[in-house]
């Protein structure tokens, strides 16, 4: 099993879950982040004096999916998330040890 | 012979007195919003609290000081009305019961008060403020108001400025007596560094336009009258309001590149403060400039203290002293003996003489709020501390102070996590408990700034 994680343009949220509906995914967690890479933030103007805002608001999705599954849906949230502008943001995947549906205490893959 | 009483310029004094009041929560508003959200109640209560201590000293002995017989050659009032003493139901003030006349004045001496709490945003101590508030009403707001307001006071009998409403008294007080308390206290921790972005325009706006309406009744409601200058006064209100909304958005626009709601706000007051004392002098077509003016020269006066590094935190000075100098000064270029029925400024013929009046009354107001006030701080600071401790001022004031805070949103903070601990011998652990779940908000976003 594996945990994909992407951290994604708010905006782009609906897409991404659209994109990952059509390839089977029933579920998947999201929260609120903020981060920079090489977008760098932005500028806010107050009463004449200028913000540099480091940290710019994105969105965290996390799904858990089988070994073989992992390549598509990676690919399937690349596409839907990404604009071609700087600060897309990035999607990876680890290995998953345990996983437990809470509800009926089934394990593995018989939990995604 | 005194003018008889008028039940129409009685009603219209009532209400105006009313609407001054709403100022009060407007202005708590219109701060809260633009400070951060750990501190948004403490600036909402500075303002509050205001209006709950000015009463009662102006009740004890305020009114009396203000409006008393004269003393000291148009000084300051007597104590002869401390505690209302001898005004009943047939008492008059012009054409209005003296006890109306007093309820309207008291919100002038209470919004004026709340004014001076922009300056020293998100570090003051709460009972040092309401000491604070006690001793500027009297020391500072009282004499002053009885120079400006009473006619046997030095400025409004001898020196014969011109100023309705309060660009003196009000504006040019608050904005100076601001400085010199920021001066005090000193800057908030991570001045310039830090973002210190507002928390919600929206409550910027809301409080902004509660200000505008109120405004109705503090300059036409000015007149003590219901009539032509009343009428005069309120047409005023609203085209230095406009103007100065446009005079702010113009100068944002080519400075910054965006025409901010903070902006608009912000030169609607601008605008207001600056037709405070000229809503009866100037004609509307004067009003038009007057705003406007106003509007762009304060929103270049807010970048000052980046410049020159003093922490005037909501620009009470910036605002305030500069749009109210501004318009307590055009009315010495501006004014209309079609308004005034007699004075004229210099476009009208007037020559410097008026011009002369009111740069006096500048200079003197400004300097003698400036320096009482910073007396006063610095007096209460070595008395009692006026300014929090750190680790305080970094948590934020809500919880610490006041044992509440604003907002109770999003998942980790809406109830979840907290728990019934009891009433009263519970509150410390409960407020600790609160203070974790607090701290992992906003600390987050590192910036730096641009004066």
């Amino acid at each position: 099993m594996r945990l994909i994680t992407a951290v994604i343009k708010p905006f782009k949220l609906d897409d991404v879950k659209a994109a990952l509906e059509t390839l089977g995914v029933h579920g998947l967690t999201v929260s609120e982040a903020s981060g920079y890479g090489r977008q760098g933030g932005h500028t806010e103007v107050y009463r004449g004096a200028e913000y540099q805002v480091d940290l710019v608001p994105k969105l965290r999705v996390e799904v858990v999916c089988d070994d073989d599954d992992v390549d598509d849906l990676i690919d399937a949230i690349v596409a839907a998330s990404r604009t071609g502008k700087i600060g897309d943001g990035k999607v990876w995947s680890v290995p998953v040890e345990t996983l437990v549906r809470v509800r009926t205490g089934e394990r593995g893959t018989a939990a995604i | 012979m005194p003018p008889a009483f008028s039940a129409g310029d009685t009603a219209w004094v009532m209400v105006s007195a009313a609407l001054v009041m709403l100022m009060i929560p407007g202005l708590a508003l219109f701060y809260g919003g633009m400070v951060r959200a750990k501190s948004a109640l403490n600036m909402l209560m500075m303002s509050i609290s205001c209006l709950a201590v000015v009463t009662v000293v102006w009740l004890l002995y305020g009114y009396s000081l203000a409006f008393g017989p004269d003393a000291f050659g148009g000084m300051i009032g007597t104590l002869k009305f401390a505690g209302m003493d001898g005004i009943g139901v047939q008492t008059l003030t012009g054409s209005v019961p003296t006890l109306v006349f007093a309820s309207f004045q008291l919100m002038f001496a209470a919004i004026t008060t709340a004014l001076l709490s922009g300056s020293i945003a998100d570090r003051a101590k709460f009972g040092s403020w309401l000491v604070f508030v006690a001793a500027w009403a009297t020391a500072v707001y009282f004499p002053i108001a009885h120079w400006v307001f009473d006619g046997q006071g030095w400025i409004a009998g001898h020196l014969h400025t011109l100023d309705l409403a309060g660009g003196t008294v009000v504006e040019i007080n608050s904005g100076a007596s601001g400085l010199a308390l920021a001066l005090v206290l000193g800057k908030r921790i991570g001045f310039k560094r830090d973002p210190m972005r507002p928390h919600s325009l929206p409550l910027v706006v809301l409080g902004g336009g509660l200000l505008w309406f109120g405004w109705f009744g503090f300059n036409a409601g000015s007149a003590l009258a219901s009539g032509g200058l009343a009428g005069m006064a309120f047409f005023n209100t609203q085209v230095a309001g406009a103007a100065g909304v446009l005079g702010w958005l113009a100068v944002e626009k080519r400075r910054d590149g965006h025409a901010t709601t903070l902006g608009a706000v912000s030169g609607a007051v601008a605008g207001l403060v600056g037709i405070t004392p000229a809503c009866g002098s100037v004609n509307p077509m004067g009003a038009l400039v007057v705003g406007a003016l106003a509007g762009v020269a304060c929103s270049y006066a807010v970048g000052l203290k980046f410049r020159f590094g003093y922490d005037d935190s909501l620009d009470v000075a910036g605002v305030h002293g500069v749009g109210g100098i501004v318009g307590t000064l055009l009315i010495g270029v501006l004014a209309s003996a079609a308004v005034t029925g007699h004075a004229r400024g210099l476009a009208y013929g007037g020559g410097l003489d008026q011009l002369g009046r009111q740069a006096l009354a500048v200079v003197v107001v400004g300097a003698y709020a400036f320096a009482l006030t910073w007396l006063i701080a610095k007096g209460i600071d070595r008395w009692i501390g006026f300014r929090v401790s750190r680790d305080d001022e970094l948590a934020g004031l809500d919880l610490l102070v006041h044992g509440e805070s604003a907002y109770d949103i999003g998942a980790h903070t809406a109830g979840i996590g907290h728990r019934i601990t009891g009433h009263h011998h519970d509150h410390h652990d409960d407020q600790h408990d609160t203070q974790v779940v607090a701290s992992s908000e906003g600390e987050s976003i590192s910036a730096n700034i641009r004066p």
